[in-house]
């Protein structure tokens, strides 16, 4: 009875604690309800947006020598169907290696009908081949190639086998034939366009979440940081040596983490099995800014969570009030995943952490927009200059730092 | 004599948390900490703040050091304001209290340095300055033992030289000798003695009053937020020990106020 008595009364206490802290609650309790809401959201108005984009039509399908036993079912595609009037040989040089245009092309060997119905598997032979070329970077020309792929495997299926999809010719001398037409560092771009930012925000998040509530939180704790407000420093100089000394530290960490992944990149790529001929394609230009867009992001998060750091009373109220902070930035580093270009409104660039996350997105993918990462880096930096006023307001009131 | 120190009229009044409410065991949002307070203190003097827990001593030592602002009145150190000067204030005074603490991971040495930096020390000062406070303390054995490894006399003595980095002219007490061992006490209560003979002022607070009749040339008695009487130590007693005396104007105070 006494064990069962001594239980309640902890349970009792914990409840008490959890359901009598509103931030508590909020963060623990709503908080990652609404999150997952959002997030499944808004990726589901963009699965359906994408998809009702596709439905719209605007793929073509280029098709050389069409035979008659397959006009009536390719006409029933849900894509624009050309069979005469093109250039073969201009779609597959340029036209198609442009993402933008969303195409693919279909060449059937001429007289595709006679050379089924001649084609003997048992006499060695090459079988007719289909060639499809098509560019896994856009979403439309993938869709379309696999709608009309699978369609003429199962049309091919219901005929014994009688002809091949994009097969290689294994008597060609010549290398093998792309049908693929996907700009190689475009793909590489697509993957980390989408992967690095959410990477790279959560772990400079981490960093700064690993320093920044100790020093300055902490300091309140201990009663350190009243032993440096009777110094003749400045209040402004405590708040900037702060920020500057955590973003730092936080950079450290965020850079160490970075190199880790870009050193287990190709090995995790290859490793899945993906088909990617693993070279970093990116310039020292790129790095150069990417560094500008980190630098100043780790200015504008290590601020918040020093402002936030600033208000709590200790260490561990300090990560519950950065809690929702930080699945704040997780959801903007999932952004470039939920599909949509980059925004081309440049005063979407000043929105923090969602300008930060599109900038590196931008220059992962090959997409730099100038303009953006440098209203990007202006806009982190005008917003550490105010969070520096900001705790430094916070340094000079007795009510932050001494409140009980 | 020398005035270093005026305070005239400060009043500062806090506003209670419910918790704070709880533990005061009131209903009223508002608690005047320091009413109205006033008082001078002269160069090489030891000026001491007397009264009861819960009296204003420590507000009214903390609005001198400038960690709080008055509400009304101000106070003037060495002729800066610690309304509106408060930099100034700050490099010409050392706050010493047992809220302030050392960082943990440090040493005194290193620590020595830092805030003697803060406070613009020139560099070539500091190395003796640091030598003759380590040894007067005796810490100069402990000056490369981090902090937390310290135990707590020597903390406080740390925390006392650490202060001083910058040989201040005025050194505000809160408490001097609270929490600490015999031997720690009276090398700080020997310290502070000898600080007034080299022309230091000391600003302190106690509620022992054995403390004041040793230091004290001029005392304050402060009661509920206010200053009830300021005199020379021998003054206030009356021909009294200092102890009897001070129950005798508690209980007209609090009779009166009854």
């Amino acid at each position: 009875m006494r064990k069962q008595g001594n239980v309640w009364t902890i349970v009792r206490k914990e409840f008490a604690r959890f359901f009598g802290d509103r931030s508590l609650l909020f963060t623990a309790v709503i908080m990652p309800g609404l999150l997952i809401y959002i997030v499944y959201s808004l990726m589901g108005e963009n699965i359906g947006k994408s998809h009702q984009d596709d439905n719209a039509g605007p793929t073509t399908v280029y098709v050389d020598n069409l035979p008659e036993s397959l006009r009536g079912d390719f006409d029933s595609i849900p894509f624009q169907l050309v069979t005469e009037g093109f250039n073969a040989v201009a779609l597959i040089g340029d036209s198609l290696a442009d993402k933008e245009k969303n195409l693919i092309y279909v060449n059937f060997p001429p007289h595709f009908d006679s050379l089924i119905a001649a084609y003997d598997p048992m006499g060695g032979e090459a079988a007719p081949n289909v060639k499809i070329y098509h560019n896994s970077n856009s979403d439309n020309s993938e869709l379309a190639y696999q709608t009309v792929k699978t369609y003429l495997e199962d049309w091919e299926n219901s005929r014994n086998n009688m002809f091949d999809i994009n097969a290689q010719n294994p008597e060609s001398e010549e290398t093998e034939e792309t049908f693929d037409m996907a700009d190689e560092d475009d793909s590489l771009g697509e993957i980390l366009g989408q992967l690095f930012p959410m990477l790279l925000m959560m772990l400079l998040f981490s960093g700064c979440m690993a320093v920044a509530p100790t020093a300055i939180a902490g300091e309140k704790e201990r009663g350190t940081i009243a032993t440096l407000l009777v110094t003749p420093m400045r209040r402004s100089e405590l708040a900037i040596g702060k920020i500057l000394s955590l973003s730092t530290f936080a950079m450290l960490s965020g850079l160490s983490s970075f190199l880790g992944i870009i050193l287990s990149l190709p090995r995790m790529l290859n490793g899945d099995g993906v088909d990617i001929d693993f070279a970093i394609p990116y310039t020292t230009s790129d790095y150069l800014l990417i560094l500008c867009v980190l630098i100043s992001t780790v200015l504008v998060m290590v601020s918040c969570i020093s402002i936030l750091s600033a208000l709590a009373k200790d260490v561990k109220s300090a990560g519950t009030l950065v809690l929702p902070l930080m699945l704040l930035v997780m959801f903007v580093g999932f952004t470039p995943m939920l599909g949509g270009d980059a925004p081309e409104a440049l005063t979407a660039y000043l929105i923090p952490f969602y300008n930060s996350v599109q900038s590196m997105a931008s220059v992962f993918s090959f997409n730099i927009n100038p303009a953006a990462i440098g209203i990007t880096v202006v806009a982190n930096i005008a917003y550490t200059a105010i969070a520096v006023f900001v705790l430094t307001r916070m340094f000079n009131s007795e009510k932050v730092m001494f409140g009980k | 004599m020398d005035e270093i120190l005026r305070v005239e009229g400060i009043s500062k009044t806090f506003t209670l948390s419910k918790k704070q409410q709880k533990i005061e065991r009131t209903t009223q949002r508002k608690k005047v900490a320091v009413d109205n307070l006033s008082f001078t203190a002269n160069r090489g003097e030891i000026f001491g703040l007397l009264g009861p827990n819960g009296a204003g001593k420590t507000t009214t030592l903390r609005i001198l050091a400038t960690l709080i602002k008055p509400d009304t009145g101000d106070a003037v150190l060495d002729g800066y304001s610690v309304v509106n000067e408060e930099e100034e204030v700050r490099s010409r005074i050392a706050f010493l209290t047992s809220e302030l603490k050392l960082e943990d991971f440090f040493t005194p040495n290193y620590l020595f340095d830092f805030f003697a930096r803060l406070h613009g020390v020139p560099e070539a000062e500091v190395a003796e300055r640091k030598r003759v406070m380590f040894e007067r303390f005796g810490i100069d054995k402990f000056a490369e033992v981090k902090v937390q490894n310290l135990s707590t006399g020597m903390k406080q003595k740390a925390s006392i030289v650490i202060s001083l980095a910058h040989n201040p002219d005025i050194i505000i007490f809160d408490e001097p000798t609270n929490g600490l061992d015999v031997l720690t006490a009276r090398t700080v209560t020997d310290f502070l003695a000898e600080m007034r003979q080299q022309g230091k002022t000391i600003i302190l607070s106690t509620h022992i009053f054995s403390l004041v009749e040793k230091l004290c040339d001029r005392v304050g008695i402060i009661i509920d937020g206010r200053m009830t009487h300021c005199d020379t130590l021998d003054a206030i007693r009356d021909g009294m020990s200092l102890e009897d005396r001070f129950f005798e104007i508690y209980k007209t105070v609090k009779g009166g106020e009854e």
